[in-house]
């Protein structure tokens, strides 16, 4: 589970302030808002990438606040992907397995069964240079996945993708989010994908989190 | 409300043959300037001396051995400017710190600085006593290896100036490399030294060539600093700039043209020899 209680974030002249949110075990939860309301700086609080100057982040009931980006087990993928450029999309799915100092066999198995479930078997020795967006796309979200994170943070990725490979993306995302049960919490503005993906839905307004009632939600997915 | 005038029946506007004719006449203008400046320089040269001056130069052993110590001392330089440059670049590149634009000022300054002030500096740093202790003093006894006026001296007096070079061509490489990139290392278990070492690093290649080149280049062409605080001691501290230097002051001419253009080939050569490397590092 993903919980805020009372962050505040300062940031040069952007703040936030008091935020709280909490997102239950295995849920998949979008965080809606206009640009500038400071998401994404939500996003990189949670996962260690900006310092917050009051409250507290827990992930699985353990309180995270203090703790460095690569102690907090939770899989990120930024809205520019920021793909390894030196690397091989094989050496994006071993990075962090690599970095947890797992067998060589075991290495194996877990990016042969990760590239199966993202289609992306065939791409494994494929710079990343050359990739389409949707390429990218599943490549990203592989290498967020592969340590088997216990939280995915997604950061708008889809935005920059075309219709048809976006739906591609949802259902996708859909089927390794359930196969794998991995808490989510995704940063959109298209009310579609938080239609097609979301259980649970928040909006950011004014430095406020919301949550819309539960039947606006069922009307929204309806 | 108002029309574009297309000036044609069809709204296609009339072809203008020739419109960017003046832009690569200026652009082409100015830039063969300066190219033919070199070319003129170097068959100014190359006309002066008689292959004769070549095969003295090349049969005189002082002239080896300031090549000798050139090649070493001018790699070693580059090597130590990189190794240094490096890190230095990517701290002023990516952390914002106090006291952020003293060590930005301060990085500048040799390349600021007239040379033979950097030299003067060294020199009075390695000779200050300051209460009873003296750098040099402590080196020569105590190291067992002094430094004024001896090897590690042109060594030094190149890098002072090198490295300035170095850290500047790796801070706009460190620039111009994502940081978002690092960052996702960072969530996936990178500590920040680790995602230093495998993600900003090996994206870094051809700026460290780049300072590699630099400061290569720069240490070939130092002098000043050199000549205070190392001397030109033949077969010892002298390197092929000081050469130059030494025989135009006594009047051969064509030994110190000679010399310059050995200087030029060596340059070419390794300039050449770092860019493939670099084009095959980044392939």
């Amino acid at each position: 589970m993903i919980e805020l209680c009372d962050v505040s974030i300062v940031s040069g002249p952007f703040s936030l302030r008091q935020i709280s949110l909490s997102v239950k075990a295995g849920e998949y939860a979008v965080l809606m808002g206009q640009t500038g309301q400071g998401k994404t700086t939500i996003l990189e609080a949670i996962c260690g990438l900006r310092k917050v100057t009051t409250g507290r982040i827990l992930i699985r009931d353990i309180d995270v606040t203090g703790r460095s980006p690569g102690d907090r087990g939770i899989g990120y993928v930024p809205q520019d992907l920021a793909l390894f450029p030196t690397m091989n999309v094989r050496e994006h799915l071993e990075f962090a397995l690599k970095l947890r100092h797992q067998k060589a066999a075991e290495i194996n198995s877990l990016t042969s069964e990760l590239s199966r479930m993202l289609g992306i078997e065939h791409l494994l020795s494929r710079s990343v240079q050359g990739l389409s967006g949707g390429e990218s796309q599943r490549v990203a979200l592989g290498r967020a996945l592969s340590f088997q994170p216990s939280v995915l943070l997604l950061d708008e990725p889809f935005s920059a993708l075309d219709e048809a490979t976006r739906s591609e993306m949802h259902a996708l995302l859909k089927t390794v989010t359930k196969s794998t049960g991995v808490t989510t919490l995704h940063v959109t503005h298209s009310s579609d994908e938080a239609d097609a993906l979301a259980n649970r839905r928040f909006v950011l307004t004014q430095g406020v989190i919301e949550e819309p009632a539960l039947q606006q939600q069922k009307d929204g997915a309806n | 409300m108002s029309s574009v005038d297309n000036s044609s029946a069809t709204g296609i506007p009339a072809a203008r043959p020739g419109s960017d004719v003046p832009f690569f006449l200026v652009m082409g203008g100015l830039s063969s300037c300066f190219v033919l400046l070199i070319v003129l320089l170097l068959l100014a040269d190359v006309m002066f001396v008689s292959l004769d001056d070549f095969r003295v130069a090349l049969a005189t052993p002082q002239y080896w051995s300031a090549f000798r110590i050139t090649l070493i001392t001018c790699s070693v330089s580059a090597i130590l400017s990189v190794w240094v440059g490096t890190p230095l670049g990517y701290v002023l590149s990516r952390y914002r710190f106090p006291g952020r634009w003293i060590v930005d000022t301060l990085v500048e300054i040799p390349i600021v600085l007239p040379p033979l002030v950097l030299g003067l500096s060294l020199l009075i740093m390695f000779h200050l006593r300051i209460g009873g202790w003296q750098l040099e003093e402590w080196l020569r006894e105590e190291v067992g290896r002094p430094v004024t006026f001896q090897w590690p001296a042109v060594i030094l007096a190149q890098f002072s100036v090198a490295c300035a070079f170095a850290v500047r061509t790796m801070r706009v490489t460190f620039d111009q490399i994502n940081p978002r990139v690092e960052d996702v290392a960072r969530t996936l278990g990178c500590n920040r030294g680790q995602a230093f070492l495998q993600i900003a690093l090996p994206q870094a290649w051809r700026g460290m060539i780049a300072a590699g080149t630099i400061a290569w280049a720069r240490s070939l062409g130092e002098f000043g600093p050199i000549l205070v605080f190392a001397g030109a001691t033949q077969m010892k501290t002298e390197v092929l700039s000081t050469t130059v230097f030494l025989e135009l002051s006594i009047g051969k001419l064509n030994g110190a043209v000679a010399v310059s253009l050995l200087m030029v080939v060596l340059a070419v050569v390794v300039l050449l020899v770092l860019r493939l490397v670099g084009a095959r590092l980044t392939a």
